[in-house]
């Protein structure tokens, strides 16, 4: 008899909340017993692919999985890339970088939020989640010239300079986005429908984080207070000064606020950057030298690079190379070997959202099939990420 | 601090490189990456061991293929979450196996976030985990038939004169 | 048994002279304009995300680019809607479930391919997992870039609403 009362449900690559993977749920009743993901429904091959194409054709080729953090992933490509090449960016160049990536770190956390908010019902939250999202994404396009797939970073620097009145339309645009962000305290997270689909769902525990080698927001809810930024600091992190957000209770809504934290941070970060600035070349000195002088007198005035003939046939030296960058969702490693050619011989790439995949069997068991919505979009996971 | 943190960091690389010594073939460090080559019969003791010096999750597993020597090279990247001192140190394990008969112990019991990369590597490149509880399909289609995809045999198309 | 409705004389079994009614009726062209026209600013889409073209197509629905002002509101259920939108890449595995869904929609249906993969592959033309939408449904319109702006969007939808409008859609011609 209680066999009977099983039922499967198939929540397809079509469904309300959309994601394009599916769950497999055992239900019984309204309650589910047990959930598989079905994934690969968005795979790519980039890693195949990778094996095709030269070095610095990767570099579009890795900013589509991750549509919505394009730069972070770029740059931990590019960091991998560098220390297989042996040079190294000038510091303007670093700074730029991290201007670059916090912006995006900003932009992909308002997206989360507003996924998870039409998610749960509240279309008020995705509809201003994606209309703040538009004011950084319209800074980071005067910038580098692209919406969403900047390709910015590129080996031994980056491909522009900071445009006139930057810093101060930058000001406005953080004082703006801070106003809204107490709009969304009141309206979204101190509302009682929120809370009472959020509070005390999903609880991830600290040690089963831990063992289940979960990363970034997710893991920083449940009190393991790791990020890249301050265990391993990479390009201008080393002088710049912020917190690193942990909440203690692991639920979902512990998520939802280390993600509004981590949009203050980074605002903090951006501020200090420009700052803190130096002056200089953008591009490394190997690559500088190999420009023809005409090219070079248009690099001054426009303020932007030309990219010398060597890029197109890179050829590392033979050996591996490993780097590990915080993404918005989590942390990201990149693992490419080189065999002295202008392909890459093998290239790993393991995003976070992969890595946060076991998180669907883990957490959404013994709740309502109306939590899997609540806990699904507090998790940020972002299925062509994970499928590469 | 800079430099009590360099001696910190060497430290724990020579706790490490002292307390797999006899285990493994060879070990190499260079900044914060400490290399281990075993052989696949030492893995299993060797991840004990890391597990208690205090690692405590698997950050990658990459499968290399080498058509030239018959083999297939397995790396583990392999650090710390909860231990932030440990967290800086990246350990490489390295394994090869030949390339018909690829079977190597799953390290699954030891630390569970391998359970998905270990998965994916098997779709990809034909490796075995012993003792792994659902070693099946994770992003291919069901019902793609054919050599596991990410070895050398399989070609993908590309433009120029050999298209 | 005989019928005659101004001037047309309708000879037959019931069911077959009410069909071939409507379908006079439709031909006739103010009626048609008028379907046409109710059909053009009511395009719903499905809300089937394939790839990650999806987030500008999010975009397009928010509130600076705001297509809602066509008539474009994303719905869920495949059987109350009648635009799918192809967006990015289509894997073999998504190919399968995206003919389902497609099966589902009710008639008039259309359908827009968005961005650079779902033309010919785009970056990943040489991928052993995807599929060329224009294989395996009938596309109406395509979107190149990559992504394509939220503008482009915006037009593509306008064109569908001229194209339906003239009577050139493969969809109306069932």
């Amino acid at each position: 008899m209680s066999e009977e009362r099983i039922i499967e449900l198939l929540i397809g690559p079509q469904h309300p909340s959309s994601g394009h993977m599916r769950l497999v749920a055992e239900v019984d009743g309204d309650v589910v017993v047990r959930l598989k993901p079905n994934i690969g429904y968005v795979h790519r091959t980039v890693e195949k692919l990778a094996e095709t194409k030269k070095y610095i054709q990767i570099i579009p080729l890795v900013e589509r999985p991750s549509l919505a953090d394009t730069a972070n992933h770029n740059l931990g490509y590019v960091l991998a890339l560098e220390k297989l090449l042996g040079v190294e960016a000038p510091p303007r160049a670093q700074y730029l970088r991290t201007i670059l990536a916090e912006m995006n770190r900003i932009h992909s956390h308002f997206y989360g939020i507003g996924i998870h908010g039409i998610m749960l019902g509240s279309s008020t939250v995705f509809m201003w989640g994606f209309a703040d999202r538009e004011i950084m994404i319209e800074m980071a396009q005067w910038l580098t010239g692209a919406r969403l797939t900047y390709s910015y970073i590129i080996p031994g620097g980056v491909r522009r300079d900071l445009p006139q009145g930057f810093e101060d339309e930058m000001e406005k645009a953080l004082r703006y986005l801070e106003r809204r962000l107490e709009d969304y305290d009141r309206i979204f997270i101190r509302n009682p429908v929120t809370r009472a689909r959020l509070e005390g769902v999903g609880v991830l525990k600290k040690e089963d984080a831990i063992r289940l080698g979960i990363v970034g927001p997710n893991l920083r809810a449940s009190g393991v207070p790791y990020d890249v930024r301050k265990v391993q600091p990479y390009c201008a992190y080393p002088e710049l000064e912020f917190d690193v957000v942990v909440r203690e209770e692991g639920d979902s809504m512990a998520r939802l606020l280390v993600r509004i934290g981590e949009i203050k941070q980074s605002m903090r970060i951006i501020r200090q950057a420009l700052k803190q600035i130096p002056d200089g070349p953008i591009l490394s000195e190997n690559y500088l030298k190999m420009i023809p002088p005409k090219w070079k007198e248009f690099m001054e005035t426009k303020r932007r690079v030309k990219f010398p003939a060597i890029m197109a046939n890179l050829r590392p030296p033979k050996g591996e190379a490993f780097s590990r960058v915080e993404a918005a969702r989590g942390e990201l490693i990149y693992y490419v070997v080189s065999d002295g050619s202008v392909t890459p011989y093998r290239f790993r790439m393991v995003t976070p959202s992969f890595r946060n995949v076991v998180l669907f069997e883990h957490l959404i068991r013994e709740c309502r099939v109306a939590d899997i919505p609540a806990i699904y979009g507090s998790l940020d996971y972002f299925p062509p990420e994970a499928d590469r | 601090m800079d430099s009590r943190s360099e001696a910190g960091l060497e430290s724990i690389i020579e706790k490490i490189s002292q307390s797999l010594r006899e285990l493994s073939t060879e070990i190499g460090t260079k900044d914060e990456i400490v290399t281990v080559q075993v052989e696949p019969d030492n893995l299993l003791e060797v991840a004990k061991k890391l597990k208690e010096i205090g690692f405590d999750h698997v950050k990658s597993v990459t499968a290399i293929d080498l058509p030239e020597q018959k083999e297939l090279e397995v790396v583990y990247h392999i650090s710390s979450l909860g231990n932030l001192d440990l967290a800086k140190v990246i350990v490489v394990l390295k394994a090869r196996v030949p390339s018909e008969e690829p079977h190597l112990p799953s390290l699954i019991e030891i630390w569970p976030s391998s359970k998905y990369l270990e998965r994916e590597e098997y779709e990809m490149l034909g490796i075995v985990f012993e003792g792994h509880p659902e070693l099946e399909r994770l992003l291919l289609p069901d019902d793609y038939e054919g050599p596991p995809p990410l070895r050398k045999e399989f070609e993908v198309k590309t433009e120029g004169i050999q298209a | 048994m005989v019928c005659r409705i101004a001037g047309v004389t309708l000879i037959g079994n019931l069911e077959e002279s009410a069909k071939r009614a409507a379908q006079w009726l439709v031909k006739k062209t103010p009626i048609r304009n008028l379907r046409d026209w109710g059909i053009a600013f009511s395009l719903w889409p499905v809300h089937f995300t394939t790839a990650c073209c999806g987030a500008e197509f999010a975009a397009t629905s928010a509130p600076r680019f705001d297509v809602e002002r066509f008539g474009f509101l994303p719905f869920v259920a495949p059987r109350q809607t009648n635009l799918m939108l192809i967006e990015g890449t289509l894997t073999r595995k998504m190919a399968k479930a995206a003919v389902w869904v497609y099966e589902q929609m009710p008639e008039p249906k259309f359908v827009i391919a968005m961005g650079a993969c779902a033309i010919d592959g785009g970056i990943f033309w040489n991928s052993y997992n995807i599929v060329r939408p224009k294989d395996i449904l009938p596309v109406e319109i395509f979107i190149p870039g990559c992504p394509p702006r939220p503008e482009a969007v915006a037009r593509s939808i306008i064109m569908l609403q001229k194209r339906i409008r003239e009577g050139e859609a493969f969809g109306l011609k069932v």
